[in-house]
């Protein structure tokens, strides 16, 4: 193989996984993107205009008159989205803020377990993602009806005198959300605090500094590109969230995930929630860029 | 005997008026059903510069942890002027350690690693940088106040690592194998530099060492350690010259270790390998113990001619190995008897003058001052 056909074959095999990214990716949100612009119809699909190549130049002209802004113009109008867009932001924030506040004890004590015990207990806060999720979230159902596991417990321990609502409400969600995504907080943390050198506690006590000091002058510092990384890999998913969402959760303020398959499925209105889609992904642009920013500067640095 | 003192006039441990800074009474640390220390007991006097000797597993550096704060004893007291330090937090304590990793803080520069420290103690910011200021003179690295401890070599990142130790001005600063990762030269040059900052300071300094030549070099007194326990406390010179047993006589240097008995006049000691020998004073033992008798190589003369009275101290051999180390050589000798011997002598003279080659049969003396018996 001469130079010119190796460092040919090399492109070749870089771009591979562009090609990949276009066919599976791009190619997909592109269609999503004009299915945005176009409108409902009583057809198959269920919208107008559909691209004919078949008809030739005429036909692509026509298409792309075909094509408005009307169904991004509807969103602007029905407050349902809107409100949509913001329970679905404040969730996500809130969220991941509980996943926070207890995934760094979990990630912070696995740190400073003997190594030898380490790998066992980062396997169990792995381990539940080998089940499916959605058992797990009927599960919870189970364990938050009104005569179910909860409710059973609070009231042998007399905390509570008539057993209260778990179900369909914010809190289930909130329950079941972090209780899904802890894995997603606990990894990307235990491998910043898993890399943290300990002597630098000793050194912060040794100079003055009592424990809560130290945590916070030196090893929230240095976990700061694990906290980063745990609460972007949180939070960009959650916003989109609908499993958990739809089955612990009530209908009278849905998140973004759940009006989208409404206009999906129940409304039949593929344009609409192409638009809904279309602008979240637009809303998620910012923290996708900054945890790819991130995640490159620390790939940098190690 | 005329005492060869370096720091003669620098003695607290010698004079019964003076109270120790530092009292370490009956420490013992167990980790599960090992020793580490083993009711250890030790006096540190303000100003020296005190070394913790021994092998690895010794004890010294958990002897150090426990000064600092970061083991508990679990049995005896630590006091520090006559305050017990047990149960006191090392954040709390007037003494300040000097990592062997040096453990600086990767996320703050030199001046705010240094500055750390003062930031605890809520001192006014011109305050601090001052102190900052004058600390990175003292250790040479004013031009470094900004950089990040990944830009900076080993040693730069050992200055900013003792600088950070000492800006707090503590009453002990201990010091656990500070020179480990230097290499021989730069060695030499900071073992120098830390003898003349604790000079110039005035602080009391203790570090924990695995190289002979470094405790010998900085230090005032060395403690000589083993499985936990002190074999002996002195100044270097006194171990060296005057070890207390026959352990520390071999841990310490080149030695040569004959066995024999110790006659009735106390001095002389009878049946070794090197024949009949004759120490300078009387020995703490019953005529007749076995005693060990230990001779430094250098102490040795060696001639091919036969001394003119064959009295004790007198030996013969013959040279097996010559080991040629630049600034003194060393002969490896099978005596009489076929035990080995060492004994070693400066290259003064240009090699081809020294007549003594392989194979030679040599006589050995040296003078009863050389002679010392152990009977421990």
């Amino acid at each position: 193989m001469n130079k010119q056909q190796r460092s040919f074959l090399q492109k070749l095999i870089v771009r591979i996984p562009y090609a990949w990214l276009a066919a599976f990716f791009l190619l997909p949100f592109l269609i999503v993107l004009k299915i945005s612009l176009s409108q409902t119809a009583i057809a198959q699909p269920p919208y107008t205009p559909v691209l004919n190549f078949a008809a030739g130049w005429h036909g692509i002209a026509a298409f792309f008159s075909g094509l408005s802004l009307d169904n991004y113009l509807l969103l602007g109008s029905d407050p349902l989205y809107v409100l949509s867009y913001i329970k679905s932001l404040q969730i996500a924030a809130f969220s991941t803020l509980m996943l926070l506040a207890v995934g760094y004890p979990i990630a912070y004590a696995v740190a400073r377990t003997p190594p030898r015990w380490q790998m066992a207990l980062v396997v169990l806060v792995v381990l539940p993602f080998w089940t499916s999720l959605l058992i797990r979230v009927y599960a919870w159902m189970n364990i938050l009806q009104r005569d179910g596991l909860l409710n059973e417990a609070l009231l042998a321990l007399g905390i509570v005198k008539a057993p209260p609502v778990w179900l369909s409400t914010d809190t289930a969600v909130y329950i079941g959300i972090v209780y899904s995504y802890l894995p997603f907080m606990v990894l990307p943390l235990y491998a910043a605090l898993e890399k943290l050198d300990w002597s630098l506690l000793e050194a912060a006590a040794d100079l003055g500094a009592p424990r809560w000091k130290a945590f916070w002058l030196v090893t929230l510092p240095l976990s700061a590109s694990g906290v980063l990384a745990g609460c972007l890999l949180c939070f960009i998913p959650i916003v989109g969230e609908f499993v958990i969402p739809d089955l612990l959760g009530g209908s009278r303020s849905p998140m973004i995930g759940q009006t989208i398959w409404m206009e999906f499925f129940a409304n039949k209105d593929w344009p609409a929630a192409s638009a809904v889609a279309v602008v979240l992904v637009c809303l998620l642009v910012t923290p996708i860029v900054v945890y790819q920013h991130q995640a490159m500067r620390a790939a940098e640095r190690d | 005997m005329q005492h060869v003192g370096i720091k003669q006039a620098f003695a607290p441990w010698t004079d019964p008026t003076q109270r120790a800074l530092l009292r370490i009474e009956a420490v013992s640390k167990r980790f599960g059903g090992f020793a580490a220390v083993d009711q250890l007991s030790l006096d540190i006097y303000e100003g020296e510069f005190f070394a913790l000797l021994g092998p690895s597993g010794c004890g010294k550096t958990t002897l150090l942890r426990m000064i600092a704060g970061f083991e508990r004893p679990g049995a005896g007291r630590i006091q520090l002027d006559g305050v017990d330090l047990v149960g006191v937090p090392p954040h709390r304590r007037p003494v300040n350690m000097m990592f062997q990793s040096y453990a600086l803080f990767p996320h703050l520069n030199v001046e705010a690693n240094i500055a750390f420290g003062l930031r605890q103690e809520g001192l006014p910011r011109a305050e601090i940088a001052g102190r900052v200021a004058d600390m990175l003179a003292l250790v040479k690295m004013e031009r470094y106040g900004t950089r990040k401890p990944h830009e900076l070599s080993g040693g730069q990142r050992q200055r900013v690592a003792l600088a950070r130790s000492l800006v707090k001005r503590p009453r002990v600063l201990l010091l656990d194998e500070p020179m480990a990762a230097l290499d021989k030269k730069l060695r030499g040059e900071t073992q120098f530099e830390l003898m003349e900052l604790r000079r110039q300071l005035g602080l009391t300094f203790i570090i924990v060492t695995h190289d002979q030549s470094e405790a010998m070099t900085v230090a005032d007194r060395i403690a000589v350690m083993d499985h936990g326990r002190l074999m002996q406390v002195a100044p270097p010179a006194d171990i060296y010259e005057r070890p207390a047993s026959r352990w520390v006589a071999d841990f310490i240097g080149e030695v040569n270790l004959f066995e024999g008995r110790l006659g009735d006049d106390g001095v002389s000691v009878e049946g070794t390998a090197a024949g009949r020998l004759r120490a300078a004073s009387k020995a703490a033992a019953e005529p007749g113990t076995v005693v060990c008798v230990a001779l430094r190589p250098e102490k040795v003369r060696i001639a091919r001619e036969a001394p003119a009275e064959r009295s004790d101290n007198c030996t013969s051999g013959t040279v097996v190995d010559i080991g040629y180390l630049g600034d003194m050589s060393v002969y490896k000798l099978r005596l009489r008897d076929g035990s080995p011997a060492k004994a070693a002598l400066a290259n003064a003279g240009a090699i081809a003058e020294r007549a003594i080659g392989l194979g030679d049969q040599v006589w050995l003396t040296w003078p009863p001052e050389a002679t010392i018996v152990l009977t421990k």
